[in-house]
């Protein structure tokens, strides 16, 4: 049976599903008897949704107006 | 450009022009303060590579990985020697334990997301700005743009182990210092405020 500490590394990479089957059995059954690591692997969804809905940057209109002026100046300096 | 003619014909300005605002969105992510110098480069380097490209279409994952380039490459040649590692990375804790060990929220029923929910989307961007970008690189590439962890590594043209211990570190790292920003910026008691 694997401990918290072992069970805490692989978390991530068992939400992604990218452990292989023996990891992953492990995991399912440290999960089945600890409370505490099923809440680390909620927080790791949680923590996952956070980072990729993460609002995108927006481009400033300053920097749209350099930027747009570079590409006129990179073609204008032909190939 | 095109000799045969089955080819669309769209000029690298506006193909480039088109994908400005997604540039420099991830150029924000990954150089946060220097985006503009790195997105700069990579139109430089796109302009001299354009009559590579043949299939306009492909032009968005084209671009990116310039840019991803670009980014590597920018960091690369500031933080030469750079410090490899400093912090406890083998460090059991984990920001869910310290979370809920400090409780900094003793009236919330969802201490956890209270506590992501108090970052707003300018607290991420500064939190990662504080990741050295050998760990800040790969977390956003997957996490945030969702990409695979072997097109990273082919990207970055890094072995796919070292960018998932890269990820690991960087994770780790991430989660450290969302709390130490918290504390900083004092956003939990800002959040208990809001509750009350
Ligand atoms: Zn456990």
């Amino acid at each position: 049976m694997i401990d918290c500490t072992t069970a805490v590394t692989q978390l991530w990479d068992f939400v992604e599903r990218e452990l292989d089957a023996g990891d992953k059995a492990n995991i399912e059954e440290h999960l089945a008897f600890c409370r505490r690591c099923c809440g680390e692997v909620e927080f790791v969804e949680e923590l996952r949704s956070f980072l990729k809905d993460a609002a995108r940057p927006g481009l400033p209109l300053d920097a749209e107006q350099r930027l747009g002026q570079f590409i006129t100046d990179l073609e204008e300096s032909g190939p | 450009m095109d000799t045969t003619g089955t080819v669309d014909s769209a000029t690298f300005g506006q193909v480039a022009r088109e994908q400005l605002p997604w540039l420099y969105s991830l150029a924000r992510r990954l150089a946060s303060d220097h985006a503009e110098d790195v997105v700069q480069d990579c139109l430089m380097r796109a302009y001299k590579a354009f009559p590579t490209l043949r299939d306009h279409q492909a032009a968005p994952a084209w671009f990116r990985r310039i840019l991803v380039n670009c980014a590597n490459d920018y960091h690369r040649s500031r933080m030469s020697g750079a410090d490899e590692t400093s912090l406890d990375d083998t460090s059991e804790s984990t920001l869910f334990r310290r979370i809920l060990d400090e409780d900094p929220l003793p009236y919330s029923d969802s201490l956890h997301l209270d506590f992501l929910h108090s970052f707003d989307d300018e607290d991420v961007w500064k939190v990662l700005d504080r990741l050295d970008p050998k760990f800040r690189i790969p977390l956003v590439l997957v996490h945030m743009e969702g990409f695979t962890t072997a097109t990273v590594a082919r990207m970055l043209g890094a072995p796919l182990n070292t960018v998932l211990s890269w990820l690991h570190r960087g994770r780790k790292r991430f989660e450290t210092e969302m709390w130490n920003y918290a504390e900083e910026h004092d956003l939990l008691r800002q959040a208990q405020e809001v509750r009350s």
